[in-house]
This record gives C-alpha cells, sequence and structure tokens, in this order.
C-alpha cells in the first residue's frame, strides 16, 4: 500500500518512511539535472539568490522533452542520481528535503542524507510516457537558456517513487 | 549504377527516429511479457508490468517512451552499384534534426563536450558505414540513451586471461551499473580486432535481432553461457533485484593481434528503440557519361 506525500515536505511526513516503501506525491516539485545543480551551487557559493524558495522542497532530476501543443509535459522520467552527488549537500544545507532520481549514489551520500534528515526516492526510469501522466502543470520558472535542462515547476498528482535513502541513511542499495 | 533519392533517405530517417522513440519492437514486449510471467521477486514484477504499461501509454498517447530520446546512432549498409551525387552523412542528419524538432523530442546533444553548448536539434548523428553487393542502401538507426551508454566499458585484455576473463568482465560491468543502465537490458559484447574496433562491434551487437544465433561457435557458446550469468546476478529490473537483469546477449568477434584481447561492452537500457529501413536504389541512365 503507497504512502501519500504531500509537499511541501515536514519532517513528520518522512521520519516513519522505510527504504523499499512505495510514496504516491502530490503538489509542486522542481525539476534540475546537471547544468542546473551547478548554476545553483554557484549561486550559492556567490551569496545569491535561489531561483526558488528551496526549503522543504523535492527537486526531481529530469530532462523532459518539450511538450506537443495538447500536453502539459513530454515524457519526463528520472535520470541517473549519482551525478548530482556533488551538488546536493549544498542545496540539503539551504533546506532541500527530497531528491527523486534513478539509480543509486555514492556510499558517503547516505550520511549526507541523515545529517539533513533528508529522503532520496527513486522514480522508475525509462517510463517517462507513463510518469507524464502525473503532471498537470508545469512552469518553467529559472534558467530558460538550458532548454530541457532549465528549472520547472511541476505540479503532480500522485507521481509514485520508491523510497532509496530514507532520513536515517538507509539505503536500498 | 543506381541512385537512392536524398529526399528518400531524410524522409525515411525522420519517419523512423519518430516511430522508434515511442515504439519497441514486437521481440521487446514479447521479452518483457515473458519475463513478467516468470519473474519471482514482486518488484521486480511490478517494475516489468509499469515498462509495458508505459509502452501502452506511448503508443497511444504519442508520447516518447523515455524523456532521454538519445545521441542518434547510424549504421548503412551502402550497395556497391550506388552512386550519390549528394553528402548522405549531411542528409541523415536532415533526417534527424527535422524529427527532433518537428516531433517535440529532447535535444540531448551539445557541439563540444568541454563547453556544453547544446546543437539545438540532436545532430550531428554518430554515422559508421561499410560497403555491400549489390543497388540496395540500408539505414539501421537507434536513438541510445546516455544512461546505458555511460555504464558502457572497454578493456584490453592480456590474452592469458582468455574466456573467464571475458566473462568475469562482462559480469562486473553489469553488476557495476546496476540501475543506473536501466535494466532489464540487451547487452551487446565486442571481442577482438583492436581499441575501436571492439567497441563498434559490440555497439552492432545491440542492434541485433533478439532471436539472431550467431554461426559463430564461440560466439554463440558464450552467448548462452553470459545470458544465464548475467540473470544470476540478482541486478533486476532498476537494479532492485530480481531474475530479469538482461532479455539478451549477443556477441561479435573479429581477428585480433596475439598480444591483445580487446573487450566492450555496449548496454542497451530496457528502452531498446531501433528501427531499420531498405532502399532500392533505381537505375539511372548514364549513357552521356560514356
Amino acid at each position: 500500500m503507497e504512502k501519500k506525500l504531500t509537499t511541501p515536505i515536514t519532517d513528520d511526513q518522512i521520519k516513519d518512511l522505510k527504504i523499499g516503501d512505495e510514496v504516491l506525491i502530490t503538489g509542486y516539485i522542481f525539476t534540475a539535472r546537471d547544468s542546473a545543480h551547478k548554476l545553483m551551487v554557484e549561486a550559492i557559493q556567490n551569496n545569491e539568490e535561489l531561483p526558488f524558495d528551496i526549503k522543504n522542497q523535492i527537486i526531481y532530476y529530469v530532462g523532459p522533452t518539450p511538450a506537443k501543443p495538447n500536453q502539459v509535459i513530454g515524457s519526463c522520467g528520472p535520470t541517473s542520481a549519482y551525478r548530482m552527488d556533488k551538488y546536493s549537500p549544498y542545496l540539503m544545507e539551504k533546506g532541500l528535503k527530497v531528491m527523486i532520481g534513478k539509480g543509486d549514489r555514492s556510499i558517503e551520500f547516505n550520511d549526507v542524507v541523515k545529517k539533513y534528515k533528508g529522503m532520496y526516492l527513486l522514480a522508475i526510469g525509462g517510463i517517462g510516457a507513463k510518469l507524464s501522466q502525473c503532471v498537470v502543470e508545469n512552469e518553467l520558472i529559472a534558467y530558460p537558456e538550458l532548454q530541457s535542462e532549465a528549472i520547472r515547476k511541476l505540479k503532480v498528482i500522485d507521481f509514485p517513487a520508491i523510497v532509496a535513502i530514507d532520513c536515517n541513511g538507509n539505503s536500498i542499495y | 549504377m543506381y541512385k537512392v533519392e536524398r529526399k528518400d533517405v531524410i524522409e525515411n530517417v525522420k519517419r523512423m527516429m519518430l516511430y522508434s522513440v515511442q515504439t519497441l519492437h514486437k521481440e521487446v514486449i514479447d521479452a518483457f511479457e515473458k519475463a513478467s510471467d516468470e519473474e519471482n521477486n514482486p518488484l521486480a514484477k511490478s517494475i516489468l508490468d509499469k515498462i509495458l504499461e508505459n509502452h501502452e501509454i506511448a503508443n497511444s498517447k504519442d508520447i516518447p517512451l523515455c524523456q532521454d530520446t538519445g545521441i542518434v546512432v547510424c549504421f548503412l549498409e551502402i550497395g556497391r552499384e550506388l552512386v550519390f551525387d549528394y553528402d548522405l552523412e549531411e542528409a541523415i542528419n536532415v533526417g534527424v534534426s527535422q524529427a527532433y524538432i518537428d516531433g517535440y523530442l529532447r535535444k540531448s546533444i551539445v557541439r563540444h563536450p568541454l563547453n556544453r553548448i547544446n546543437t539545438m536539434d540532436n545532430t550531428p548523428a554518430v554515422i559508421h558505414h561499410q560497403f555491400i553487393p549489390g543497388n540496395k542502401l540500408i539505414i539501421h538507426i537507434a536513438p541510445k540513451g546516455g544512461g546505458s551508454e555511460n555504464m558502457s566499458t572497454l578493456r584490453m585484455l592480456s590474452p592469458s586471461e582468455g574466456r573467464d576473463g571475458v566473462i568475469n568482465f562482462v559480469l562486473e560491468t553489469i553488476k557495476n551499473a546496476g540501475g543506473r543502465a536501466c535494466p532489464p537490458l540487451i547487452v551487446g559484447v565486442g571481442i577482438g580486432g583492436n581499441f575501436e574496433k571492439c567497441a563498434w562491434l559490440a555497439k552492432k551487437a545491440i542492434l541485433r535481432p533478439l532471436d539472431d544465433v550467431t554461426e559463430n561457435e564461440i560466439d554463440r557458446n558464450l552467448e548462452i553461457e553470459l545470458m544465464d550469468k548475467i540473470n544470476k546476478l540478482d541486478v533486476g529490473p532498476m537494479g532492485l533485484g530480481g531474475n530479469t537483469t538482461c532479455i539478451g546477449v549477443k556477441v561479435n568477434s573479429y581477428p585480433c593481434h596475439i598480444a591483445s584481447l580487446p573487450v566492450a561492452v555496449n548496454l542497451q537500457c530496457h528502452s531498446a528503440r531501433k528501427d531499420e529501413v531498405i532502399l532500392v536504389g533505381k537505375e539511372i541512365n548514364n549513357t552521356n557519361n560514356r
């Protein structure tokens, strides 16, 4: 039985979630992958504002295909999470709570998740057509020059994911 | 002498790209259905069923199977009796460009690996060619995702490591890749040749039909043994365990140097998209040139 999660994410919502638990996310999530992470970390290092209030939010590692005229979004499955390992601690320090991606992360990253009482969720890779059906709003909010890697604010309903690293740093891998 | 028109190349490449990004070959669908029936691990079975459901949604709603619509790999088999009065590679790239722009596919190619500036139309494709007898042009295309490509490997083994060395290297590659390569995989193995030839062999291998049986006995036995051993690794769909880690292993080999045993392992994710077309050249009247 899947557990429901509603954004913004509080400690209470995730403290009892264990690795392997299936969750359904409803609310707003923010897209970012390699290039957007690089720019956000540069912004933090230069004491500049991040393009959105990241506190208690979810970042989804995805670069969707462009929406066709009658669609909210194109195909939008997860990309590999390990490439974000060196950027994520900076964002978690600013309050980022949950990340959604695919595949394992570095072993050291388990401790990072534990330190900030966050969570890493797995979405199933390669099923971007199915996952696009959970997205009801799609707004480009930052870095439009990055094209598919720009930051988008997505409104999702019952977006399915699996707990891969829980808030105590336990990993499914 | 025979000719295939430039516009036919462009139109066919575009058509194949748009088709393949949202449609898997029936043999791949059949393999996932069989795997789902036989899978003991409930989470693995649920992932396989979602992959099948994704295919139905992609087809019925006109959405790419995966947001990573790839780097385009193209193998050309060019009939020796054909003549070209245009740049064939340019024509392929025009077809790719039209497909990615008109078809709302993701543009994932950057102009230089270090400046990372997007080319905006997913060109250039990676194009390989070889000559064949006759008057046909055969075009194979595959939009190849970055995740599985990133986990592919090449190693120059010592000849003394032999067959066991090859098997261990393939298994190590798949274990290390885990969920990152989006299993269930099709595994292409190239053995022999030299540094670049074995990578080419591995890439060609992942485009072979799943039921294709190689004539070479050494390669055939290796395919059977690897298939069995890979599916016992318990990597499973998306790396979360299960007995479906790969749905096919294809081995291609080539003669090599006495000092070398090159091995390349190219991984194809479960979104195993590809297509091919055979264009028959039309005879051209070339009396004026005689």
